[in-house]
C-alpha cells in the first residue's frame, strides 16, 4: 500500500512539472510580459529597457530553469505586477479559496447526499423526479446566472447577506451556494445509484430480516457502501471547485486564487501563473490520494487488494 | 456574450427592485466607498503602468506644479514658480514649510532624489515614457531645483504636473519601491491607512495639509476603494447600500439606477479617444486597406452621430481629429466626414470594390459598439470579421502588424498635448500603421520644437494629412457616467482622474 502511494505521488508530482512546463510555454506564447509591465503607451525602446532590466530578454528555458530552481529551493519568485512575493500573495488569497471550497462542498454535499437516498427509498416516485429534476437544473444553470440570481434574491431583495467581499463568514454563503450547487447533481445521482444498488444487495435484505430498523439498515449498512463512488467524486470535485472558482469569485468579489490566477494569466505574470498551477496540482494530487485512502477506510476490500 | 447577457438580467432586476433604495450611508460615518473594475497593483507610481496607478497617486502625493482641472492651467504646487531657462533646461522654485506624511520635510533633496532616481536604468522603473525625457536633476539651492533635458520636449510640463509625484528621499532610500509599495508617503491630501496590493486600499485626511495646496483639505476623512472586477457586482453592491459611488455605468444601466431613490446619474465627457486605425501601410498584407479611397469610403459610411449618440451618452461627442480638443495642437479643421453612405459607395466603386471585400477589425471593448461599426461597414460591402480581444491581446497583435483594421481608444494619460496620442500611433512606433515618413517628420517636430507656433503649424499639418489621407477616423470622445448616492457632491472631470479631495457630504 506504501509502496503504491509513494509510486503514484512520484508520478502525480512528474504531472505537476510537466503542467507547470506547458503552462510556462503557454503564457509565454500568449503575450508579452515587457510590454504589459511597461504599459500601453510605452515606445518599443521603453519595453526593450524593461526586458532587459528585469531579465526578460534571456531564453525561456533559462527563464524557466532558474524559476523552477528557486522555486525547490522555496522561493516562488516576485509578481512583476504587485511587487509582492508570489508565497506572501499565495498565503493570502488561498484560505479564501479554501474557505469557499469546502464550504461549497459542504453544502453540496448537505444537499446532494440527503437527495439521494430519499431518491433510491422511493425510486420513480415524485420525491425522485423532484430530485432529478433539481439536479437537471443544477447542471443546466451558469453559475454566473445563478450566482446574479443569489445576489439579486438574497442580497438586494430581501437584504440578508452581503454581495461581495471576504470579510465574515456571512460573505461566504452565497458564493458557496453558487459553487456548490454546480457539483450538487454528480453528487446526488452518484448516491442514488449506489443506494439502488447496496439497497437491493443481500445483505440489506439480511440487515431487514434481522428487524434493524430502517434507519440504521439506511445509514449505518447501505449508505456506508453507496458513499464510496461519492468519496472519490468528492475529492475531484473539490479540485474542481479550487481551481474552477474563478467565475464565482470574480462574481462576488472575493480575493482568492482563482482569480489572482486569472489576473496573472491574462497579464502573463508568470511568476504568479507558475506558483498557482504548481500549488493547485499539487492540492489535487493530494486530494486524489486522500481519497483514495478515505475509500480504503470506509470499504476494507480495497485494502485488501 | 456572457457580460451582455448579466447586464440584461441586471437591468431586468433594477426594474423590479425602483421602489427600494439602497441602505446604509457613507455620509453618517464620513467614509466614502468606491468600487475600482481594476486593481490597483502597486502604489509606487513609477512601477504602475496603468491609469489606476495614476489615480491612486494624485491622493497621495503632489506634484510640483498642477494642472487646474476645469481650465487645464498650470497653478503652483510644490514648486512655486518655474522657468524655461533654454529649451533643455526646467528651473523650479520650491515652495517652503511642506511636510510629507511621515513629518519629514520637503526640500530640493526630494526632488532632485525622485527624479534622479526614476531616470536611473538600474532601478528598472516602468514608466520610462513619462520620466524618460529628463537627463538628470540639479539642486541649485535648498528650495530650487533644475530638470536637464535630454533633448526638447515641449510636453514637459504636462508631465510635470501630472505622472511624475515627489518622493521623500530619505524614506525612499532607505524603503525603496517595495516600501513605498506598502507604505506609500506623500505631501498628498489624504494619506494610506492600509493597502493590500490588486485588493483594497483606504485613504485617510492628512491630518497636515500644507499651506496654499491646490488641492485644498479634502472634504471626505476616510476613503475606501475596493476592487470589485464585475460591474453587475458593484451594481448590485450600490443599490444594497455597500458602494457611495461607482463609474464607468454601463450605458444600458444608466436609467435603470436613475430611478433608483436615493441614487444619481450623471455623465462627464472625457479626453479619451474612440478610433478606427486603418493598415494603410499594409502591414497585416496586401489589402485594398492601402487605397485612400477605400479607407475614406469607410469613413462616409460609420455614422458618427449615431454611434455616438448610441452608446456614449449626451456627453460625448463626434471628433474632428485623432485627439481631443483641449490638448494642445488639436487642429479642428482638417477634412471632415459626415455621414454620406451614397458618397461611400461611389468611393468603393471608384477604388474598384464595388463589390467589396472581405476584412478583419480587432477590438477590445464592448462587442455591441464593434458589432454596430462593422454594420455600418458592410453597408458599403466590407465584410469585417469581427476579433473580440482582451487589450493585451489586442495591443500585441497591433504591435506584430496583423490587424488590417483596429478600433479602440486612448486617453492619453490624461496629458492635455497632442503629443501623448499623435506621438504614439503616428511617429513610426509599432502603433504606427501609416508607413508616412512625411507624416512621421511632421508629428517629430510638433512632439519636439520648443516653439509654440511651430509646433502647431506642424500638428495641424499633420492631422490634415492624417484626415486627408484617413489614416485614422476619429469616432468620438467617451463620456462615463458615474452612479452615487445622492448626498454625494460630486463632479467629474474632462481627464478622467477622480479626485476624491473634491468632493464633498452635502
Amino acid at each position: 500500500m506504501l509502496a503504491y502511494a509513494a509510486k503514484r505521488l512520484v508520478v502525480a508530482l512528474l504531472v505537476a512539472l510537466t503542467v507547470s512546463i506547458i503552462s510556462f510555454a503557454l503564457l509565454h506564447l500568449s503575450g508579452d510580459l515587457a510590454q504589459s509591465m511597461a504599459g500601453p503607451s510605452a515606445t518599443a525602446a521603453d519595453v526593450e529597457h524593461v526586458r532587459k532590466a528585469y531579465g526578460l530578454d534571456r531564453p525561456l528555458l533559462l527563464q524557466y530553469l532558474d524559476w523552477i530552481g528557486k522555486a525547490l529551493r522555496g522561493n516562488l519568485g516576485e509578481s512583476f505586477f504587485l511587487k509582492v512575493p508570489v508565497a506572501e500573495l499565495i498565503a493570502d488569497r488561498l484560505p479564501i479559496t479554501l474557505t469557499l471550497g469546502v464550504c461549497a462542498l459542504l453544502f453540496a454535499l448537505t444537499l446532494s447526499l440527503p437527495l439521494g437516498v430519499l431518491a433510491a427509498v422511493r425510486p420513480n416516485s415524485w420525491l425522485d423526479r423532484l430530485a432529478l429534476g433539481l439536479s437537471v437544473l443544477g447542471q443546466a444553470l451558469p453559475s454566473f446566472w445563478f450566482a446574479l440570481i443569489l445576489i439579486i434574491v438574497f442580497g438586494l431583495k430581501l437584504r440578508w447577506l452581503p454581495v461581495s467581499g471576504d470579510a465574515t463568514w456571512a460573505h461566504f454563503v452565497l458564493p458557496a451556494v453558487a459553487l456548490g450547487y454546480y457539483a450538487t447533481p454528480a453528487f446526488m445521482r452518484l448516491t442514488r445509484a449506489g443506494m439502488l444498488e447496496v439497497l437491493a444487495s443481500d445483505y440489506i435484505r439480511t440487515a431487514r430480516a434481522k428487524g434493524l430498523r430502517a434507519p440504521t439498515v439506511l445509514f449505518k449498512h447501505a449508505l456506508r457502501n453507496a458513499v464510496i463512488p461519492v468519496v472519490a467524486v468528492a475529492a475531484v470535485q473539490f479540485g474542481f471547485m479550487l481551481g474552477g472558482s474563478i467565475v464565482i469569485e470574480s462574481v462576488f468579489s472575493l480575493h482568492g486564487v482563482g482569480y489572482l490566477g486569472w489576473e496573472a494569466i491574462s497579464r502573463s505574470d508568470f511568476p504568479v501563473v507558475q506558483a498557482i498551477v504548481l500549488i493547485l496540482a499539487c492540492i489535487y494530487v493530494v486530494l486524489t490520494l486522500m481519497a483514495d485512502m478515505l475509500n480504503a477506510v470506509l470499504d476494507p476490500r480495497i485494502r485488501v487488494r | 456574450m456572457s457580460r451582455t447577457f448579466v447586464t440584461a438580467c441586471i437591468a431586468a432586476a433594477l426594474s423590479a427592485m425602483l421602489v427600494s433604495g439602497p441602505a446604509g450611508a457613507g455620509k453618517k460615518d464620513d467614509t466614502l466607498s468606491i468600487a475600482w473594475d481594476q486593481p490597483l497593483d502597486i502604489a509606487d507610481a513609477y512601477f504602475n503602468t496603468s491609469r489606476e496607478g495614476i489615480l491612486a497617486a494624485r491622493m497621495i502625493w503632489d506634484q510640483l506644479i498642477e494642472r487646474d482641472p476645469d481650465t487645464f492651467e498650470y497653478r503652483p504646487g510644490l514648486a512655486t514658480a518655474w522657468r524655461w531657462i533654454d529649451e533643455l533646461t526646467l528651473e523650479f522654485d520650491l515652495r517652503q514649510g511642506v511636510t510629507f506624511h511621515n513629518g519629514q520635510p520637503f526640500d530640493a533633496d526630494d526632488v532632485v532624489y525622485t527624479f534622479n532616481f526614476v531616470v536611473d536604468p538600474a532601478n528598472k522603473v516602468l514608466n520610462m515614457n513619462n520620466v524618460g525625457w529628463m537627463k538628470s536633476t540639479e539642486k541649485t539651492g535648498p528650495y530650487q531645483v533644475r530638470i536637464h533635458l535630454k533633448a526638447p520636449f515641449p510636453a514637459a510640463l504636462e508631465y510635470v504636473a501630472g505622472p511624475m509625484p515627489i518622493y521623500p528621499h530619505k524614506y525612499y532610500s532607505e524603503a525603496g519601491p517595495h516600501g513605498m509599495a506598502r507604505k506609500p508617503i506623500g505631501t498628498g491630501p489624504y494619506m494610506v491607512e492600509s493597502l493590500e496590493p490588486g485588493k483594497l486600499i483606504v485613504f485617510v485626511r492628512n491630518p497636515h495639509p500644507w499651506e496654499g495646496s491646490p488641492k485644498g483639505r479634502p472634504g471626505i476623512g476616510k476613503v475606501v476603494q475596493r476592487f470589485v472586477p464585475e460591474k453587475t457586482t458593484q451594481i448590485a453592491m450600490l443599490l444594497s447600500g455597500d458602494l457611495d459611488l461607482m463609474w464607468y455605468v454601463p450605458t444600458d444601466q444608466v436609467d435603470g439606477i436613475a430611478k433608483v431613490p436615493g441614487l444619481t446619474v450623471s455623465a462627464g465627457e472625457t479626453m479619451r479617444v474612440g478610433y478606427i486605425y486603418f493598415d494603410a501601410a499594409g502591414r497585416s498584407g496586401d489589402s485594398p486597406l492601402k487605397d485612400a479611397r477605400v479607407r475614406r469610403a469607410i469613413a462616409y459610411a460609420i455614422n458618427r452621430a449615431e454611434f455616438t449618440r448610441s452608446f456614449f451618452g449626451k456627453e460625448a461627442r463626434v471628433l474632428a481629429a485623432p485627439c481631443f480638443p483641449t490638448q494642445f495642437g488639436c487642429f479642428q479643421g482638417a477634412a471632415k466626414y459626415d455621414f454620406d453612405l451614397t458618397k461611400a459607395k461611389a468611393l468603393m466603386a471608384e477604388a474598384g470594390y464595388a463589390n467589396g471585400f472581405d476584412t478583419e477589425l480587432y477590438a477590445f471593448r464592448e462587442r455591441k459598439w464593434v458589432d454596430a461599426l462593422a454594420g455600418y461597414m458592410r453597408a458599403i460591402g466590407v465584410r469585417a470579421k469581427i476579433n473580440p480581444l482582451q487589450y493585451p491581446a489586442f495591443r500585441d497583435k497591433n504591435h506584430a502588424g496583423v490587424t488590417p483594421i483596429s478600433f479602440g481608444d486612448w486617453g492619453s494619460y490624461s496629458i492635455n498635448d497632442a503629443s501623448a496620442l499623435l506621438g504614439n500611433f503616428f511617429r513610426g512606433s509599432a502603433d504606427d500603421f501609416t508607413g508616412d515618413k512625411e507624416l512621421q517628420e511632421l508629428v517629430q517636430e510638433g512632439d519636439t520644437s520648443a516653439d509654440k507656433d511651430k509646433r502647431t503649424a506642424a500638428y495641424q499639418k499633420a492631422i490634415t494629412r492624417i484626415m486627408d489621407q484617413m489614416y485614422m477616423l476619429p469616432t468620438n470622445s467617451y463620456s462615463i457616467y458615474y452612479a452615487y448616492k445622492s448626498d454625494l457632491d460630486f463632479r467629474p472631470f474632462k481627464d478622467e482622474i477622480p479626485r476624491y479631495y473634491l468632493y464633498r457630504w452635502k
